[in-house]
């Protein structure tokens, strides 16, 4: 099925330069052109290509098309959300005598559960109480939640279209759940008003740039972690189960193991993801977990290009750059422009952004070199033909 | 099984008369959400179910065939209105063709070149489906329409004293009966639903003995998306319509398809039945969004264990 996308798979020059003009890009450019609202927002953004450098993961190299990539990045956001709420409402408590306090029957709880007369923490929240938990939940709850499924799932061979709708469920599934169960998850406001973590206040100028570079610093290194799966042993089994799952099950390998593998790792990357956005903008809904933020993330990663770790990142930049300019620009038609340009990508450019620089990057550097050192390359060509 | 006591909590509080009369009741309003599932649910057990194409834009089909009904009200309001209470039979022919055209059109620039990437015809339709629910926005507003409904669409019909039930629900179910009929005649009694089958089973083969695998797509994706637009104008009939409509209605939809087994209509119309039963009794016992929940847990639950749906094609893969 894949022919189109068979390219060069493992590690070489071009994607080590690739990766250090991200970098680049993102340490040093962005934080120069742009002041430090723009650059929250490009934190923002960057929070969400978490889910889409998953998804080029498990969906451009391991075949897996995951419509409940919002479940996991959602997971990971809820997660650090409720440990930042905990430490606003104990702040709030410490403050005894504000007005604040006055108008809250419960102190040191949460304020929305006040609001729906929960009077004691929820079990579930408990594990929340505590910084290193939390990062281990972080973690681990995408991880047993992305297990579960793909063991039910791979192991009883379901996969392509089926898997996606059944993802797509388990969204709205998570969405019903988070919006209606208000006194535990905030419903539809979810949870806001998250001010600092560990007595760090979060809202302040430096803290954002602190956490725009933590947020560029994790992308990189998702990045550098799935390059070292795909340049591995293991990333070879999985293009080969990508392509020809039942070659590789001939051969004695459990393909089930490698997409379950995979799916949750995807699933461990979106929530870190899910995490930093929680940090970087002080607030979690359910609106940005569900169905159609979580096609998004697809597209994202397909606009990019689906082969492309690195081009996953631009992808979510341009795609979310795109729609937030050209919505304040054209506010009737820019629809239009995203829907072609979706059309067009996945017709056009299967391989998305990336493709079309690897396809066409070359020749122009090629015209761009003759141009500047054609002379030169002219007297070597006709000392070699004198000699 | 804490699930059991719990449920058998909430019956305690009724006699068995109240029980049996409320089933009756949640049944029938049952039987109208599931001729509503079924009439989603046919134009894409054809092309999701047959030609293994995922087409987002779906429920905005279903949204232009409404719309087509809602135009052909006011105008027939406005200049013949003596002919009001027939228009609708022209309104769902209109609403078909409509759909059917757009369904060709799309088929042809777009679905006929990714047959050989079903996963990628995902994110081509939902440009699509962008792309049309803007051209809604633009053409009919952002705000909700409605059609005139002929009169003897309103009301509602009492056999019983205690019961009551409305007409249009009624239109509904044999509507979705109808269709369904047509459909199954279609593809199992004619010479081109054989054609579809064997292009869906196998291409070449089928290329082979002289089949014309492209013209018999485009039909079908075309049949399928008109079928959508017949949906969308019976659906005037117990809603109002706006341009985002059609995508509250897409995932239902799909799970209906997905959960009956894609590939076999019978199993679209069992799933289909079985959902809008589920829900509807449920309903009446939790709130309408968990007992949603409970009823989505269950059908993942059940793909899980049969992850081919209720009725499962025999075809060697």
């Amino acid at each position: 099925m894949n022919t189109l996308l068979n390219n060069k798979l493992t590690g070489n020059k071009d994607q080590t330069v690739s990766f250090l003009i991200l970098a680049a890009v993102l340490f040093v450019f962005f934080p120069l052109i742009f002041d430090i609202f723009r650059l929250n927002m490009v934190a923002k953004y960057l929070s969400l290509s978490f889910a889409a450098v998953g998804l080029v993961l498990c969906w451009g190299y391991g075949g897996i098309l995951s419509l409940g990539q919002g479940v996991f990045w959602g997971l990971g956001g809820y997660a650090m959300a409720a440990f930042l709420k905990l430490e606003a409402a104990a702040n709030i408590a410490k403050e005894a005598g504000s007005d604040q306090i006055k108008a809250l029957s419960t102190i040191g709880l949460p304020d929305f559960m006040d609001w729906n007369q929960i009077t004691e923490l929820p079990y579930i929240w408990y594990p929340f109480k505590s910084f290193p938990i939390t990062m281990v939940m972080i973690l681990v709850l995408p991880g047993i939640v992305a297990y579960i499924i793909g063991v039910a799932m791979f192991k009883r061979r379901v996969s392509g279209v089926y898997f996606a709708i059944i993802t797509q469920a388990l969204c709205w599934i998570m969405e019903i759940l988070f919006v209606t169960r208000q006194g535990w998850t905030g419903g539809i406001n979810g949870i806001t008003d998250l001010r600092t973590c560990l007595g760090w206040d979060i809202r302040t100028d430096s803290a954002q740039y602190i956490l725009y570079f933590l947020t560029v610093a994790l992308v990189l290194g998702m990045i550098i972690v799935g390059k070292l799966i795909l340049q591995s042993k293991l990333g070879r089994l999985l293009v080969a189960t990508r392509d020809m799952e039942n070659r590789v099950r001939f051969s004695g390998y459990d393909a089930a193991d490698f997409k379950i593998f995979i799916f949750c790792l995807s699933g461990v990357i979106s929530s870190i993801g899910g995490a930093m956005f929680a940090l970087n903008v002080g607030f979690m809904s359910p609106k940005l977990v569900t169905i159609e933020p979580s096609i998004y993330m697809v597209i994202f990663c397909a606009f990019g290009g689906r082969l492309s770790l690195v081009g996953a990142v631009y992808g979510t930049l341009i795609v979310c750059f795109g729609r937030t300019f050209f919505s304040e620009l054209f506010p009737e038609s820019w629809m239009f422009l995203m829907g072609t340009t979706f059309v067009l990508i996945t017709m056009v450019f299967p391989r998305g952004v990336a493709g079309i620089v690897e396809d066409y990057g070359p020749r122009l550097l090629a015209l761009f070199r003759k141009r500047s050192a054609g002379a030169e390359d002219l007297r070597i060509v006709k000392q070699a033909g004198v000699s | 099984m804490s699930g059991t006591l719990f449920f058998l909590d909430i019956f305690k509080d009724y006699s068995s008369d109240e029980l049996s009369s409320i089933f009756v009741m949640q049944g029938f309003s049952g039987i109208s959400l599931f001729s509503v599932f079924l009439l989603m649910a046919l134009g894409l057990a054809i092309i999701f179910g047959q030609m293994k194409v995922i087409n987002m834009a779906h429920g905005e089909f279903l949204t232009a065939g409404a719309y087509t009904t809602v135009l052909l009200s006011d105008l027939v309001t406005k200049y013949i209105p003596a002919a009001l209470p027939y228009y609708f039979f022209i309104a769902i022919m209109m609403a078909f063709f409509v759909a059917f055209i757009l369904g060709y059109i799309v088929e042809k620039l777009i679905v006929s070149y990714l047959y050989e990437r079903p996963l990628d015809t995902l994110l081509a339709t939902w440009g699509v489906s962008m792309v049309m629910q803007q051209s809604f926005r633009l053409i009919f507003g952002a705000r909700e329409d409605s059609a005139t409904m002929p009169e003897w669409l309103m009301g509602s019909w009492s056999p019983t004293e205690s019961i009551s039930i409305p007409i249009n629900g009624l239109f509904l179910l044999l509507m979705s009966i109808l269709m369904t009929t047509i459909v199954l005649l279609l593809m199992y009694r004619s010479r081109w639903g054989l054609r579809v089958r064997a292009t869906v089973q196998n291409r070449e083969m089928s290329t082979a003995v002289g089949i014309n695998s492209k013209k018999v797509d485009r039909w079908t994706f075309a049949l399928g998306c008109g079928l959508a637009g017949i949906a969308g104008a019976a659906f005037t009939t117990i809603g109002s319509v706006s341009p985002s409509a059609g995508s509250l209605y897409i995932v239902d939809t799909f799970i209906v398809v997905v959960f009956g087994g894609a590939g076999s209509i019978i199993g679209t119309i069992l799933s289909a039945f079985g959902i809008a039963q589920a829900q509807s009794i449920l309903e009446f016992f939790l709130t309408g969004v968990l007992a949603k929940v409970f009823v989505l847990l269950a059908i993942v639950g059940i793909l899980m264990i049969r992850p081919q749906g209720i009725v499962a094609n025999k075809v060697r893969q």
